[in-house]
């Protein structure tokens, strides 16, 4: 399996940026008439910050030259009240502007969230955590600025330079010329820095997600870490990969603040060639002074806007990796999904049936882990799977409820081929308890009833006394209330694995899956949980891997798994009498 | 973590180029406006053509000189700001390192993450880029502020009364913003832990077919995370306009005052243009005002955060002064070692001696301390009452680092890390130990051979957690990983539950061959503990029942029932005929007398404790008779 880890790159797959950019702003314009409204308002302050000067002008020129006090004071009231509409305008477009960037953030956060869920396995294990949480929360924020300037300062900006453009070729073509004359320069020079700038903040993002993973994964083991005395090595570890995002950062901003500077050349380039035709090719006579004066103050007001977007372009290059990165898991298909008019799968009664199952991982087609895998199981029966690790006990288990698509034929519960039902109404009605046990933060009552949010007290104290954790729970200051948390030292291993336990017997399953759920529970407990749930599992199919063969014995039928299939069937006692590998198995325990 | 300043002065030297760089091209700005007017007045009215090409080329060379000052700065600070950041992260990250378990007890992976990381972000813009314009901003202020009063004193009030005000909307949206930003990096913080937590558990989301439940979870917070930007959006909306105005007003004042002053004849029309522009000219520093107070006071809120994580003190230290065991020779004693954690009792005057090269077992209910013990040994906890010994010496006068690592635990949780399995097994003694000692290691584990069936053997990438491997895969592992350090002490705690009986056999006989270490083994399996020196029963946090396997055979106490469930039916294959089998019925028949006996008993045992009555009962005593008889026969 090719997995990823802290220390190296993701790969991604190649999109154009365009591709990138325009399926980006496809969520703004989901907000087509917020964002008219914004443009309306935008264009009233730009026109009055336009205006301003000019007012300025009038009233030194006119008024002050004049002595004129009323006209003076009658600008001073109408400037103040455009001031006024100003900040009014303003406050206005900020918050909806707002709204739109941040409800847009909400909206690929919330999708993407969503379409994590519908992935498989396999993408999560084939890259650590850290990674997958650096694409939902940090990426998603460092398209605010972007999806934020794109619309109050490319805008105004595009407006400005525009405006300007047509009054400077209206005055004088010529001189025009001369001072656009820099652009191509201008937009040749960013072509090349944003395709080398392009590449070093992609290099960074990867970077920032590898430092997110290996922070994630040193704290998630800490026991670990601090038990082997490990913490000089994992520093080492943490410098290595914080200096690589440190590094990489400074590589980018190497080739992207050259942006600035490439507007400030440019801006020098553009008034030595305003001067230089106007005067020598044109002639300054036949340009004049006035035209000239003018000119020098329309330079100024047409290269700031474009020193803002090239500020805005450069943010837009170190950001579009991490829009990239969001799309790409989007655009990652999820392998396991409903069929077209699946349907809901009606209350099980627990027939299994295998009919020639052959099943590989999709990294590794050619490798079967199983291969013609026939077997029914009727409801109620208990069925325990044996076999030495790595047999394929647990694939078969997680075939049942569809957490792996089979490669050749299939898998039916009651008849149904779960291929055909919706995996909610497949899953629901399943209890899988896995040898890893996951709780979730939050309190125990929530632990448990996280199967079935509508259980009642009744319920969940019943499920609670079966596999025997209700003394401990009521031993706990708050009970059912107490708050566990990811680490916390209030529960032993054994204690969270009753719990994970009680978790599932709440969610009423049909049927039960247990794949050494009780590994790590005390032989006393684990007779005392068998003998709880016993009376719970009545009627219901059951599955159980487990090592120790006293949980076994009991069961109605052991499948003894090895080579990609089942070897031997049959109750405990038939196995014995066959002398096969399950007999050699129950030998093993006692030699020493 | 040091003080702010202590991490910027570090960079004096590049603040005060990129100062420099910043400085020179505010000047080279202001001579633009200069050579434009020599062009105008000089080449174009005087008709001085001959200046012309020096003219331009002066404007040639200031902007090719302001495109490098510019980049000096921009660079500098960009080089500053990451490099706070990455020093500032670095020493984080070792202080949350050197923390002790009741710590990370307390704080989730994700707040952690979102502290090291986002929040050492926020503040690396703060001190480079966004520092970086503050500063330009004041200077520029202050510059013109001089210019202006040097053109008239009287005017310059205007600019120096509203200042203030801008001042104050400024500092009122910073406090406002404070507590937002505040709030925000709690809430990314949990984000974080809700996410992370449904990643990692993405078996058990989706074997419970919880997705919608886990979507509306993380909606509610990313909900949440909105309407707290918001509400942010909302107060930089309430009072940037503001401060806009207020520097809009300040130079329609300056221009209306002036002009009065003008018409009464107490200023030139020329004076005035000059000052009206210079009032234009600090009108970007008052807006920009705003979007700085923003951007510090997510940066403050941030390393505030920070800081709180790094004042944290950790609980377990080691004395300054703590001299190192010359040599471990892996001797343990618990005297009289009592735990409680949070008011809660743990574990009670719990005693035992380990010699070197012994085995001592434990067994007991679940929750009952067994792990607790091996946390105390390795003292992510300490002690509330006793001692525990290592080599004679109270493992608190010693260094950790030593402490730890003369002793390999195999915890009960597996935790692999996404690595290559050598760099797994090597944890914790990455230079020291060659592929020979990991292969070795392997071997001894019951891995190796599955190790060579993988991919890249030794070389396979093993996913985070060790996902791709099956439980028992990650188990041997997790064991070649402890023997592979060959520490004088070898703690198992529950290690084997995942594996087959075979291979867990194999493990033991291949650990009893090391004989150098001493070895504590947690187990709930007799198998696993039968053979050690001597065994420890724990209940309710104190020792139940000591001794060896025959001597808790005797005792028919919790040790007996356990053999009993796990291997009184041993007899059951000799059962071949039917006299064996009405005989088997009746030794169970009186096995369960038995047990509701002994249950009795250990009631007045608890009281009696060592004083262990050994007469045997006659019932248990036919079970004795068989147990012997069935393994006999499996010998």
């Amino acid at each position: 399996m090719a997995v990823n880890t802290a220390k190296e790159d993701e790969l991604m797959r190649e999109v154009p940026k365009k591709d990138t950019l325009l399926r980006l702003y496809r969520y703004l314009f989901d907000y087509k008439k917020t964002l008219a409204a914004v443009g309306a308002l935008l264009l009233i302050t730009l026109s009055i910050t336009l205006v301003t000067p000019l007012m300025i002008e009038l009233a030194v020129d006119t008024y002050v030259a004049q002595s004129d006090i009323p006209g003076l004071m009658r600008l001073a009231g109408i400037a103040f009240l455009l001031f006024l509409l100003f900040m009014f305008c303003t406050r206005k477009w900020m918050m909806l502007m707002a709204d739109i960037t941040n409800k847009v953030l909400l909206t690929i956060r919330n999708q993407l969230y969503e379409h994590l869920q519908t992935l498989s396995f396999h993408f999560f294990d084939s890259r650590p955590t850290g990674k997958i949480l650096a694409r939902v929360v940090g990426d998603p924020n460092s398209l605010k600025d972007v999806l934020n300037d794109s619309v109050t300062k490319l805008i105004p900006d595009l407006l400005t330079i525009a405006g300007v453009s047509v009054i400077m070729l209206v005055k004088n073509w010529k001189l025009a010329m001369a001072a656009l004359l820099t652009l191509p320069i201008l937009c040749g020079g960013m072509f090349v820095i944003q395709i080398f700038g392009h590449r070093l903040w992609q290099i960074h993002r990867k970077k920032n997600s590898n430092l997110n993973a290996f922070i994630h994964e040193s704290f998630s083991g800490i026991r670990i870490v601090q038990s082997f005395a490990a913490e000089p090595e994992k520093e080492a570890d943490f410098d290595r990969c914080s200096e690589e995002y440190r590094s990489s950062f400074v590589d980018a901003v190497r080739i992207g603040d050259l942006f600035g500077a490439l507007v400030e050349i440019t801006w020098g380039l553009g008034g030595f060639l305003l001067y230089f035709i106007g005067i020598r090719i044109v002639g300054a006579d036949k340009v004049g002074v006035g035209t000239f004066l003018a000119f020098s103050t329309y330079l100024g007001m047409f290269w700031s806007p474009i020193r803002n977007l090239a500020n805005f372009y450069n943010k837009l290059v170190t950001n579009i990796s991490a829009a990239e990165r969001i799309f790409d898991i989007l655009d990652t298909p999820a392998e396991i999904t409903d069929r077209e008019g699946s349907y809901c799968l009606p209350q099980v009664k627990g027939d299994v049936s295998f009919e020639h199952v052959d099943f590989a991982y999709t990294d590794e087609p050619d490798r079967l882990v199983l291969k013609d895998v026939s077997f029914s199981v009727r409801a109620g029966e208990t069925i325990a799977l044996v076999g030495s690790t790595g047999a394929g006990k647990t694939t078969i288990v997680n075939l049942i409820s569809r957490f792996y698509d089979v490669a050749a034929g299939s898998v039916r519960i009651d008849g149904h081929d779960i291929h055909d039902v919706t995996m909610e109404s497949l899953r629901s009605q399943m209890g899988v308890m896995t040898q890893d046990t996951f709780l979730f933060t939050g309190t125990i009552r929530e632990n448990i009833c996280y199967g079935k949010s509508d259980a009642t007290e009744e319920e969940m104290t019943a499920a609670a006394k079966a596999v025997h954790a209700h003394e401990f729970i009521m031993e706990m200051e708050q009970g059912y209330d107490t708050q566990i948390s990811e680490r916390s030292a209030q529960l032993s291993i054994g204690q969270r694995q009753l719990l994970a336990f009680a978790r599932t017997m709440v969610s009423d399953p049909r049927i039960l899956i247990l794949d050494e759920a009780t590994s790590s529970i005390d032989t006393h407990t684990e007779l005392q949980v068998q003998a709880g749930i016993e009376a719970m599992l009545k009627n219901r199919t059951s599955f159980i891997i487990a090592h120790r063969l006293s949980t076994i014995r009991n069961a109605d039928r052991i499948f003894y798994i090895d080579d990609q299939n089942i070897v031997e069937a049959g109750s405990h006692e038939e196995l014995m009498e066959k002398k096969g590998a399950y007999y050699r198995l129950y030998q093993s325990q006692f030699l020493r | 973590m040091k003080k702010l300043g202590a991490y910027m002065k570090r960079f004096w030297f590049l603040y005060l180029l990129g100062f420099a760089g910043m400085v020179i091209s505010i000047a080279l700005d202001m001579m633009s406006p200069q050579i434009t007017k020599r062009i105008i007045d000089d080449v174009i009215v005087s008709g001085q053509t001959q200046l012309l090409m020096r003219l331009l080329l002066g404007l040639l060379g200031i902007g090719i000189g302001r495109a490098i000052f510019q980049y000096i700065k921009e660079f500098s600070y960009d080089y500053i700001g990451v490099s706070v950041g990455y020093h500032m992260r670095k020493d984080l990250f070792r202080h949350i390192q050197s923390m002790s378990m009741d710590f990370f007890d307390r704080h989730n992976t994700g707040e952690l993450m979102t502290r090291i990381k986002e929040d050492t972000d926020k503040v690396w813009v703060a001190v480079g880029f966004i520092g970086i314009l503050a500063v330009e901003a004041v200077t520029h202020t202050i510059l013109v502020l001089i210019f202006m009063f040097r053109l008239n004193p009287l005017l310059t009030l205007i600019p120096l009364l509203l200042l203030p005000a801008i001042g104050f909307c400024a500092l009122r949206m910073e406090k406002g913003l404070g507590s937002v930003y505040d709030e925000l990096s709690e809430e990314t913080a949990k984000i974080n832990t809700v996410a992370q937590e449904c990643f990692a558990g993405v078996r058990t989301v989706k074997a419970f077919a919880r997705e919608s439940y886990e979507i509306e979870k993380f909606s509610r917070h990313n909900q949440r995370f909105y309407d707290l930007n918001m509400e942010q959006a909302k107060l930089v909306a309430k009072y940037q306009p503001r401060i806009t105005f207020l520097g809009k007003v300040m130079l329609l004042s300056v221009v209306i005052a002036g002009g009065l002053l003008v018409i009464s004849g107490r200023m030139t029309l020329g004076d005035l243009g000059a000052f009206s522009e210079y009032a234009n000219n600090v009108i970007w520093p008052m807006e920009i005002v705003g979007w700085l107070s923003n951007d510090i006071a997510s940066a403050f809120a941030s390393w505030k955060k920070m800081k709180k994580v790094a004042g944290q003190q950790a609980q377990i230290t080691e004395p300054e002064d703590a001299k190192p065991l010359e040599n471990v020779k892996g001797d343990i004693c618990f005297e009289n070692v009592s735990f409680s954690l949070e008011g809660h009792e743990i574990l009670r005057d719990v005693c035992f001696h380990l010699k070197p090269g012994q085995t001592l077992g434990i067994m007991g209910m679940t929750g009952t301390g067994k792990t607790t013990v091996v946390n105390l040994l390795q003292r992510f906890y300490d002690v509330t009452e006793g001692r525990i010994l290592l080599d004679g010496r109270d493992i608190r006068e010693l260094p950790l680092a030593q402490l730890r690592a003369s002793m390999a635990v195999v915890m009960q949780e597996v935790f692999l890390f996404s690595d290559s399995v050598t760099e797994n097994v090597r944890t914790g003694r990455r230079e020291a130990l060659g592929q020979d000692t990991v292969e070795w290691a392997a071997k001894k584990a019951g891995a190796a051979e599955f190790i060579s069936g993988l991919g890249s053997q030794y070389e396979t990438i093993i996913g985070e957690r060790g996902v791709g491997l099956s439980g028992g895969q990650k188990q041997r592992i997790s064991i070649a990983r402890a023997v592979a350090k060959r520490a004088p002490v070898l703690i198992l705690d529950d290690a084997t539950s995942a594996l087959d009986m075979e291979t867990e056999q194999l493990i033991q006989k291949n650990l009893d061959e090391l004989q150098d270490s001493s070895k504590i083994i947690i187990g709930h399996r007799i198998s696993a503990v039968r053979s050690a020196d001597e065994i420890i029963i724990l209940d309710g946090g104190t020792v139940a029942e000591r001794g060896t396997h025959e001597e808790l055979m005797q005792k028919k106490g919790y040790y007996y029932r356990t053999w009993r469930v796990q291997y009184g039916e041993a007899c059951e294959p000799a059962r071949e005929t039917e006299t064996l089998v009405q005989e088997r019925k009746r030794i169970v028949h009186k096995c369960t007398e038995s047990q509701t006996m002994c249950g009795k008993k250990q009631e007045e045992n608890k009281e009696k404790n060592q004083e262990e009555n050994v007469s045997a009962q006659d019932p248990a005593e036919d079970v004795e008779k068989c147990r012997k008889g069935g393994e006999a026969q499996w010998q």
